[in-house]
């Protein structure tokens, strides 16, 4: 199966394929264009240029109606005025199907989604999460070819979120049928999706599996929205780029070159003798995140790196806030030459997080 | 007695000395007069005087054979008149709320024109066009076709008169239902029909009902732009607010009330309606209000 | 993203709708609306003056509009005092009253003019007590401001009320903890908030008044140059068959209605000039 389509102001130059049965996300900021990818896949949106395919048959002249997509809206939008049952039956009524056939299918997913007792209810009497399952239901009742899901579990709150996101990859097992969703929360889409397409600006930046994107980033975008990563900005002397005391081998730069690297804030480990690593740093702020700690490290030319430790370590370390210590970097990527002016900036701040 | 009340931003002012009781009264009091002069005794009066002689004076003057055939002809009028709005209000309404195109803002001011020209110059433009010295009169005459004078001049002048009322009702409460429903019945495999009668119709049902009583009561009591065009033909042109003015003039004070009072009676009729459906409206405004704020509230407790 | 949804729509039936409107408003709306614009075009300058000038048209119009203005000042004073009895006041039977502030609105035109010439006249409920102390009601221009009142109501005080609605009352509790008396509250605070919807509400009624018909034949009595409105005139006109004479009054009417809602357009502009 294949999708590609040309560029609409939202969306440029996209092309990607989703193989039958796949879970796959497509991350990226709000606002990034993904919304506008699966309208233009349903049909509710046409391209500018370029070509839609489901199940090797190009679908860019079949109306929304004809296309058997199941489409699951951020708000839901379900039918305010049909119950639960009418809700789910919908799809099956206007594709006429038979009586029996349509109270089978309907009682079955009702069955699947923990909906049986509310069959009669109308969607302002339900909770958010309830309202998801009938939506995703209501989808799922013609037996569609893709499932599209926008948000799914935007409007619903952090604590369900979590469970919607375990019952959802059981979904998908039990179902089977080819799904792409969208989210711009990194985690719900590493935990989720057996791949992970990174949308930023309409173009498409990396297509992998969670872990490809987040060991190998394809480029500085990808690398800071997916987990948290520093990027410092180094000039070369000698082969060599420098800051302070950080020195990486960078082959193929030039003497002044200005070279940015990013490295992921666990690959920095710390040590509160100052002479245990080459590299120096103060602790400038604590931040307890649950069972991991997060250091801010000012080093000696003012610039920040964040480092990131079990408690258990931050105790046996006796680490304090204010203290000198030393660091190494154990692991980074030279993410490319420093383009602008503004970079020196963006390297001093360090830490970027992927989340919200 | 009289006490302040709570608004939708804000409970009365808990401030010490915030109006003497005094001055409300006599607020209140000065209101309520002019509400009686306007509001109470002009009811009260078409009421009192069509029955000032009795059931059988009132009865009477209804089935007077003139009287019924303008009771006929009005109903008839207004029933080829409301389906047509009703059917213009449906469209224009889908077309205005559900996209997006330019000289949209002009299309609605043009459907609301007919409020803000006054019922006689409506009556003259039909005169105009359609009259024995008017526009299109010579040809018409030529084919034997009446238009002024007659039943199809006052259809006329009657839908111009009321043709904003289906439409100004539906076309806000479209907009604010939004595209999504819509959208989704799309993907669920149904037809623009489908998705119209299953999805849109039943969402602004009340709207639609609304639109088409206003439509009714105005249909049915429009006086100006059917008087111009009417030709004043008792028991032929005469609709039952033409018929009020004809007893009137003929000084049968009482049968001219108990005809304005079948109308005044529809006016209840269609106020009682319209009350009833804002008060629905409020209920619902404050249901989805609370179903708001307790999401929202179970939304911050979790984080 | 959200200019993108803006632009299209996959929603069928966009080009039928907008057609049959188009074409719904074409009939009925703007080839009348030509037929008048063509009539007026085809009067010499000269002629439209000569025919808005004579002295009948002229008393006309003159009553019309200055009934009109009276009417609208009754209601921008009573109608604004009962808008605000009605929201911020509680009261038996306030819900009632509140119902059927839309009377007027529904009533047919016909009876209105009806049920007000015979309460104001001698023998009527109101008539008895008012014509001996000289004030008479009915076939009087007093009557046509009472008329136009009556039919202007309702646009003052749905006008008012949501305004007053959600009218900010930590804002006059603020000015209270701050000192300032009941009045100077009301005069500093409150008035100046309500000032614009006061106007719109004041030329919604004038511009409805201006076109009022119905309910004027019946309590004006139409003597030519004392109580005869220019909506009347047009009558008149037409049924002399002179067209000239009554497109000319109506054009007049037309024009002025029209520039009275281009008015209120700028008014709430106006208005909502803190909102943003």
């Amino acid at each position: 199966m294949t999708k590609r389509f040309g560029d609409t102001i939202a969306v440029n130059d996209l092309s990607f394929a989703v193989n039958e049965g796949e879970l796959v996300a497509l991350l990226g900021p709000s606002g990034g264009g993904k919304t506008t990818v699966l309208r233009l896949i349903a049909g509710l949106e046409t391209p500018t240029s370029g070509d839609i395919f489901i199940r090797g048959h190009r679908v860019n002249d079949l109306p929304v109606q004809k296309r058997n997509i199941g489409f699951v809206f951020q708000s839901y939008a379900l039918f305010k005025n049909m119950t639960v049952y009418r809700n789910i039956a919908f799809g099956l009524r206007v594709k006429k199907w038979k009586r029996r056939a349509a109270r089978e299918r309907v009682e079955e997913l009702m069955q699947l989604f923990g909906l049986e007792q509310l069959g009669h209810r109308y969607p302002h009497q339900l909770s958010g999460g309830q309202r998801q399952r009938v939506a995703i239901a209501r989808a799922l009742a013609p037996k569609p070819d893709v499932l599209l899901l926008d948000e799914p579990f935007g409007a619903v709150d952090a604590k369900i979120r979590q469970e919607l996101r375990e019952w959802l990859v059981r979904l998908h097992h039990q179902f089977n049928v080819t799904t792409l969703f969208v989210t711009h929360d990194q985690e719900e889409a590493m935990e989720v999706a057996s791949r992970i397409g990174i949308l930023n600006c309409g173009r498409l930046e990396q297509v992998g599996s969670p872990q490809e994107v987040y060991e190998q980033p394809a480029n500085e975008f990808v690398a800071r929205f997916i987990g948290v990563m520093n990027v410092i900005e180094l000039e070369v002397r000698n082969g060599m780029a420098c800051l302070d005391q950080i020195a990486f081998p960078a082959p193929g730069y030039k003497d002044g070159d200005k070279v940015r690297v990013g490295f992921r804030p666990y690959n920095v480990r710390v040590s509160p003798s100052t002479d245990e690593y080459r590299c120096q740093a103060v602790i400038r702020h604590t931040y307890f995140l649950g069972i991991m700690m997060r250091l801010d490290l000012e080093l000696p030319s003012g610039a920040r790196v964040c480092a990131r430790l079990t408690k258990e370590d931050y105790k046996r370390l006796g680490l304090a806030t204010g203290m000198r210590v030393s660091f190494q970097i154990a692991e980074h990527k030279i993410l490319g030459a420093a383009q602008n002016s503004n970079a020196h900036t963006a390297a001093g701040s360090g830490c970027t997080h992927g989340e919200r | 007695m009289i006490t302040e009340r709570q608004t939708a931003r804000g409970s009365p002012p808990r401030v010490a000395g915030s109006g003497s009781g005094a001055g409300r009264f006599l607020l209140v009091v000065i209101a309520m007069l002019f509400a009686l002069v306007f509001l109470f005794l002009p009811l009260l009066n078409v009421f009192a005087k069509a029955f000032e002689k009795g059931w059988t004076v009132f009865y009477g003057a209804l089935v007077n054979p003139d009287t019924v055939s303008a009771i006929k002809l009005s109903l008839t009028i207004t029933a080829i008149t409301v389906p047509l709005n009703l059917i213009f209000g449906i469209a224009a309404a889908w077309a205005i709320a559900k996209f997006e195109f330019r000289w949209k803002s002009l299309l609605v001011a043009l459907i609301d024109l007919p409020f803000s020209v006054s019922p006689v110059v409506t009556g003259l433009m039909f005169v105009l066009l359609f009259g024995l010295r008017g526009y299109l009169g010579p040809w018409l005459d030529a084919h034997n076709i009446q238009v002024i004078y007659a039943v199809p001049g006052m259809v006329l002048a009657t839908t111009f008169v009321t043709l904003p009322f289906v439409a100004r009702e539906l076309i806000p409460v479209m907009q604010s239902a939004g595209n999504e429903q819509e959208q989704a019945a799309l993907t669920l495999g149904a037809s623009g029909w489908q998705t119209f009668w299953h999805v849109t119709l039943p969402s602004v049902k009340l709207a639609l009902l609304y639109g088409v009583i206003l439509c009714n009561a105005r249909a049915l009591g429009e006086f100006g732009a059917v008087s111009v065009v009417s030709g004043h033909i008792t028991g032929l042109t005469d609709t039952l607010p033409l018929r009020v003015e004809k007893l009137y003039q003929e000084y049968n004070s009482t049968a001219a009330f108990a005809v304005a009072s079948i109308l005044a009676l529809l006016a209840l009729v269609t106020l009682a309606i319209k009350t009833a459906f804002e008060w629905h409206t409020q209920r619902v405004y404050a249901r989805a209000e609370r179903a708001t704020s307790d999401a929202r509230t179970t939304r911050t407790k979790s984080t | 993203m959200r200019s993108a949804e803006r632009h299209f729509s996959a929603l069928p039936g966009f080009r039928f709708t907008l057609g049959y409107t188009m074409f719904y408003l074409g009939v009925i709306v703007v080839i009348p609306m030509a037929a008048l614009a063509l009539k007026a075009l085809e009067l010499s300058p000269g002629e439209f003056f000569r025919l808005v000038s004579t002295p009948r048209a002229i008393a006309a119009l003159q009553l019309t509009f200055g009934a009109s203005f009276v009417a609208a000042f009754v209601n921008a004073v009573f109608g604004t005092l009962l808008a605000w009895v009605l929201v911020r006041y509680e009261f038996p039977g306030r819900r009632w009253v509140d119902a059927l502030v839309d009377f007027p609105f529904a009533l047919p035109t016909a009876v209105a003019g009806l049920t007000l010439a015979s309460l104001f006249a001698e023998n009527g409920w109101l008539g008895r007590f008012l014509v001996p102390l000289g004030f008479h009601g009915a076939f009087t221009r007093a009557g046509v401001v009472i008329a136009l009142t009556f039919v202007g109501l309702p646009f003052m005080v749905r006008t008012l009320q949501p305004m007053l609605e959600n009218f900010e009352r930590d804002v006059e509790e603020a000015a209270a903890i701050l000192g300032a008396s009941r009045l100077r509250t009301f005069l500093t605070i409150i008035a100046p908030t309500l000032l614009p919807g006061v106007l719109t509400g004041f030329t919604l009624a004038f511009a409805r008044a201006v076109g009022e018909y119905g309910s004027i034949v019946f309590i004006s009595g139409n003597l030519p140059f004392r109580t005869e409105i220019a909506p009347f005139l047009v009558v008149i006109r037409l049924e002399e068959y002179d067209y000239n004479g009554a497109t000319a009054i109506a054009v007049v009417l037309l024009v002025v209605s029209f520039l009275i809602l281009a008015g209120i357009n700028k008014l709430q502009l106006w208005a909502n000039r803190f909102n943003r």
